[in-house]
């Protein structure tokens, strides 16, 4: 078992999840059994392999700039009023749970 | 004249855009057939969660005021379709089947969506998937499962089991449906449709619910090559509010159907005929292979050498980029909240009851492979064998010009077969998940049935950018096909 109960209550903590004792017992048949078969990656030898995190990495890349300047294709002006104005205040809040007509509202956060 | 009964059923995009231009119909009298015929169909399947028909009979007033007055018609007028519930609709219910979203409605279309309606086309309604897109076989939806037009004791696939569906039921011409580990080719395959997933950057992604951001795709589900090739023309191209959508310019893939197959090269990967084929999936395939080289390609043997990497190599990948992108369901902005007396009370118990099993699931697995002491081993590990399976491909398609394979290793399971199995449910994407990895297109194309009559799919991979090939490949086999029935 590479995956303890701790390592659940850990890993749910991390996500901002609680999970009930049932799918608790169940991520951790789960977790295990998923990562058994994840292991086999351990087999390849990828030390002088680069990782990659996007296909678009391969288009339209300056190769003579650096850092964001290299990807060309995500630029654009930088403008106030960029490619989408704002959305109005009423829109922005119309599908929240909770509002006092400006802000969203939450559950106290600081106690006094 | 076409009205009522549904005589607009089986139509091509081509048959319903002429029947309106030569006024034998309607837009709006083919959009209240169609919803007539939703209404009979769709207990049975459950394809829809919801409908907008006052937009869909808004659009298709505008269309028939065109054709009224001569106007030159969209090249999609008036065309009935249907979009998966992962995409956003401006004032239309928006779910991405998830109880977290069951309040939700956006304030603007997703680029494709708008793209489709600029067309002419006639949005009916938001079509059943898995939960945030996560699954195999369409049982994961918050809200009901959707069943397979063909056995209706069987799955439809997933994720876009709705949109594959909703094509195979008539019930729409064509659909959009998204793909992040084959989640259009697997259930288009299980429906007996086609189902495109194009490359990586082709189509904007902007206003489309993220589930992986490096995996996701959108692409369309039509009945015949022809129709997919058209609702892509129609959606492709960069989109300056998708800064990965590419700056590659999209060729008429319709004109570029009628190009002759001949000599193109097809490869054929042994990986992809190994243990866990159906032997009757295996059986139409290789004949639908053989059908190509009786077109004039030529048949090549090859290999993807770390394809058994590329499950596990996704199931790292996309599940760590969906524990940062479904961050956002916080109960704050949108969507569902629990009651609670403290802040961080709110968010956990808003995402434990908003969140089904299998999204817990794959939040916890995506979470583990980034936390600390564990990220190298598998987050980074598995970037590197992306790199891998990605190179696989480069080296094939420097020999060849098309791959053919299956779409999935079975036809339609049972409805609960895998249900409490997630790593059997994860095997079910073995042939489809590379090509997210890599970011090349892929289509599935229906290639005969076993002794049950449950559809078989033919997978086709091309190059980046090369969907006008892969489409021709595909339209050359259905037309032969179709020709031989």
């Amino acid at each position: 078992m590479k995956v303890t109960d701790k390592d659940v209550s850990h890993v749910a903590d991390l996500a901002n999840l609680e999970l009930t004792e049932e799918e608790r017992a169940h991520m951790l048949r789960d977790l295990n059994s998923i990562l058994e078969y994840i292991d086999r990656l351990s087999e390849l030898d990828t030390d002088t392999v680069a990782p990659m995190a996007q296909v678009s990495d391969r288009y339209g890349v300056d190769e003579s700039q650096q850092g964001s300047q290299r990807f060309a294709y995500a630029m654009r002006d930088d403008v106030r009023e960029g490619l989408r104005k704002s959305l109005p205040q009423d829109v922005a809040l119309k599908n929240a749970p909770d509002t006092d007509g400006r802000f969203f509202e939450v559950p106290k956060v600081i106690e006094r | 004249m076409i009205t009522g009964k549904n005589q607009a059923a089986g139509l091509t995009i081509d048959e319903i855009r002429s029947a309106i231009t030569e006024e034998r119909t309607t837009a709006t009298a083919l959009a209240k057939d169609f919803y007539e015929r939703i209404r009979k169909e769709d207990p049975e399947i459950g394809a829809f969660l919801t409908l907008c028909e006052a937009r869909a009979l808004k659009q298709a007033g505008l269309i028939d005021q065109m054709a009224a007055e001569g106007q030159p018609l969209p090249p999609l007028a008036g065309i009935p379709v249907a979009i998966k519930d992962v995409m956003v609709t401006s004032e239309v219910h928006t779910t991405a089947g998830s109880k977290i979203l069951d309040n939700f409605i956006p304030s603007y279309d997703c680029t494709a969506v708008a793209r489709l309606e600029a067309a002419g086309a006639v949005i009916l309604g938001k079509l059943n998937c898995d939960e945030f897109a996560m699954g195999s076989s369409n049982e994961n939806s918050a809200y009901h499962p959707v069943r397979n037009p063909r056995d209706k004791s069987r799955v439809p696939g997933g994720s876009s089991g709705g949109a594959a569906a909703a094509v195979t039921a008539e019930m729409a011409v064509a659909t959009l449906g998204s793909d992040t580990g084959g989640s259009i080719r697997q259930p288009a395959s299980f429906c007996g449709v086609v189902g495109l997933k194009p490359t990586y950057g082709r189509v904007s992604r902007y206003g489309l619910i993220a589930f992986a951001s490096s995996l996701d795709h959108i692409g369309p589900f039509a009945k015949t090559v022809k129709d997919v090739a058209l609702v892509l023309r129609t959606i492709a191209g960069r989109d300056p509010m998708d800064s990965t959508s590419a700056e590659v310019p999209v060729p008429d893939y319709v004109a570029e159907l009628e190009k002759p197959v001949k000599n193109l090269k097809i490869g054929v990967a042994k990986e992809y005929f190994g243990a866990g084929l159906d032997p009757e999936v295996r059986a139409a395939v290789e004949s639908a292979i053989q059908k190509l080289a009786e077109l004039g390609c030529d048949v090549v043997p090859m290999s993807l050498p770390h394809t058994e990497y590329a499950i596990p190599t996704y199931y790292i990948v996309a599940t760590a980029e969906a524990s940062s992108n479904l961050a956002r369901y916080d109960g704050v902005r949108y969507g569902f909240r629990a009651k609670s007396a403290t802040l961080s009370e709110m968010y956990r118990k808003t995402r434990d009851a908003g969140f089904g099993m299998e999204v817990k699931r794959r939040i916890m697995l995506g979470t583990y492979a980034l936390s600390a002491g564990y990220y190298d081993a598998y987050y980074l590990k598995a970037q590197k064998v992306r790199t891998l399976l990605t190179r696989d491909f480069d080296e094939a398609f420097t020999k060849v010009d098309v791959i053919a394979a299956p779409t999935c290793p079975t036809p339609a399971f049972r409805l609960g077969e895998k249900a409490n199995d997630p790593l059997a449910m994860y095997l079910a994407d073995i042939y489809t998940v590379t090509a997210n990895l890599a970011g090349i297109p892929g289509i599935s194309v229906p290639c005969g049935e076993n002794h049950e009559g449950l559809p078989i799919g033919l997978q086709l991979f091309a190059r980046h950018f090369d969907e006008a090939t892969l489409l021709r490949v595909a339209h050359a086999y259905q037309l032969l096909v179709r020709a031989t029935i």
